[in-house]
């Protein structure tokens, strides 16, 4: 149990630094920026109380936002899906329940699984980040295309962080 | 009352998100108004110390092309020393400190980080209060203008560059002399736009852009850019100029922040027009 709560507490730590440090100064043309950190509240296991993982998301998005200088603006992002992750975890919920001492990756929830789930969860974040970002419906599909082009490249380096984890368990 | 409760216990994961996302409204909403919270900016002492010293790794990398700058602006410097000039009129008075009153004041600063990917850049540089730095200040490079100080700490300041959608800056066209406002409009961060020339103006591919001097944040002639394209849609007055910006953001390295001697003596003497 310690040691699952060390593990969490060093990713929340590397995600931030990662996103903090390297991700955002990843552009292409101004329109696409991946924000992998959001895959912390979608690695959370199923157990963790519903009220414990909307504290982490807003810790997670107050993190986030003294890089950019821009808070509640991850803040309200973050919140918004640990906020969403509670129905959709219900919705996606395989018969009979989660077993015991299995988390969401795709070795214990298969790739189909994992995918539909990550993906949904990360859609909405973008949407919504990007739509406060911007604050105004001037611009919608300006917007929309930004998000989800940007959620797209999330999903897909989500996608090479869960890969590396396979491996690790796999041989360990 | 007990129903009450009762309520809210069922509800609290709901009543918990309502109560986090709007705390995250309000201070989204703050942060608006002023910019920059006073603490969770980019000029916070922890955040600051961090991107200075990843800074001070990158600055190795490009170590060969700031040394390039700091040379060319030299050559400038040194062409422009009164020892380079000859007297060609040996009764003419040269020197005189009642004539030249000093305008403009620099601090050398280094730019610690920079984004370029968002609706509202800024710099963060590493000099602040303690070295008489003021929210206001302009900032230039020896490549160009870089922006306006936004908000002030004691070892940092964070600067609204150019590529700030509500930062608009006074240029003129240095062939003719005709002025414009510059904005950014989003996306590529090499380009700007320069509004309000109207359309008898003669305009080339390649003319430089320079800054005006009029709201005395940054000196007259600083270079802002080079025309790259523009076009004049129909039925309108004014030209839609695309200037490519001489400054690269991404790779910012050591800038000035200018204080200018006269500026306040201007408004002051320009709030008088408006009391009346």
């Amino acid at each position: 149990m310690i040691r699952e709560v060390l593990k969490y507490c060093i990713s929340f730590f590397v995600l931030i630094l990662f996103q903090g440090l390297i991700l955002n100064n990843i552009e292409f043309g101004g329109y696409v920026v991946p924000f992998l950190y959001v895959v912390f509240i979608i690695a959370l296991p199923f157990e963790t109380p519903n009220w414990l993982v909307l504290i982490l998301g807003f810790i997670l998005g107050i993190a986030i936002d003294s890089f950019t200088s821009t808070l509640g603006m991850h803040t309200s992002a973050t919140v918004f899906v640990a906020f969403c992750r509670f129905y959709l975890l219900k919705i996606v919920a395989p018969r009979g329940g989660y077993e015991f001492n299995t988390k969401p990756r795709i070795q214990d929830m298969g790739l189909v699984w994992y995918l539909f789930y990550a993906t949904i969860l990360i859609i909405l974040h973008h949407l919504f980040l990007f739509y406060v970002e911007s604050f105004k419906m001037t611009q919608f599909f300006y917007t929309l295309g930004r998000a989800l082009a940007s959620a797209l490249f999330t999903v897909v380096l989500v996608l090479i962080v869960q890969l590396f984890n396979y491996k690790s368990t796999k041989s360990a | 009352m007990k129903n009450l409760i009762q309520f809210v216990t069922k509800n609290f994961f709901v009543f918990l998100f309502g109560f986090l996302l709007f705390i995250s409204f309000v201070l989204l909403v703050q942060n608006n108004n002023y910019q920059n919270s006073k603490v969770f900016n980019s000029s916070n002492f922890l955040i600051g110390n961090l991107y200075s010293t990843i800074n001070n790794v990158n600055e190795y990398f490009d170590l060969k092309s700031v040394n390039a700058d700091l040379a060319e602006q030299n050559a400038k410097l040194q062409s422009t020393q009164i020892a380079t000039f000859t007297k060609i009129n040996g009764t003419v008075v040269e020197i005189n400190d009642t004539v030249y009153a000093q305008k403009y004041v620099y601090t050398s600063a280094k730019a610690v980080n920079t984004t370029t990917n968002k609706r509202e850049n800024y710099i963060t540089i590493d000099k602040g209060s303690l070295n008489g730095i003021e929210v206001g200040m302009g900032v230039v490079s020896p490549l160009g203008v870089i922006g306006t100080v936004k908000n002030v700490s004691e070892n940092f300041c964070s600067v609204m560059s150019v590529l700030h959608e509500k930062n608009a800056v006074s240029a003129k066209i240095k062939k003719t002399g005709y002025i414009g406002s510059l904005v950014w409009e989003l996306g590529n961060y090499r380009i700007a736009q320069l509004k309000d020339i109207p359309n008898h103006v003669k305009l080339n591919v390649g003319d430089d852009i320079i800054t005006t001097g009029y709201s005395m944040v940054y000196p007259e002639g600083i270079m802002v850019g080079k025309v790259v394209g523009f076009d004049l849609p129909e039925g309108n007055n004014f030209y839609n100029i695309d200037i490519e910006l001489s400054v690269d953001y991404r790779s910012l390295s050591h800038v000035f922040i200018v204080k200018s001697w006269m500026k306040n003596e201007q408004h002051e003497l320009e709030a008088l027009n408006d009391a009346k």
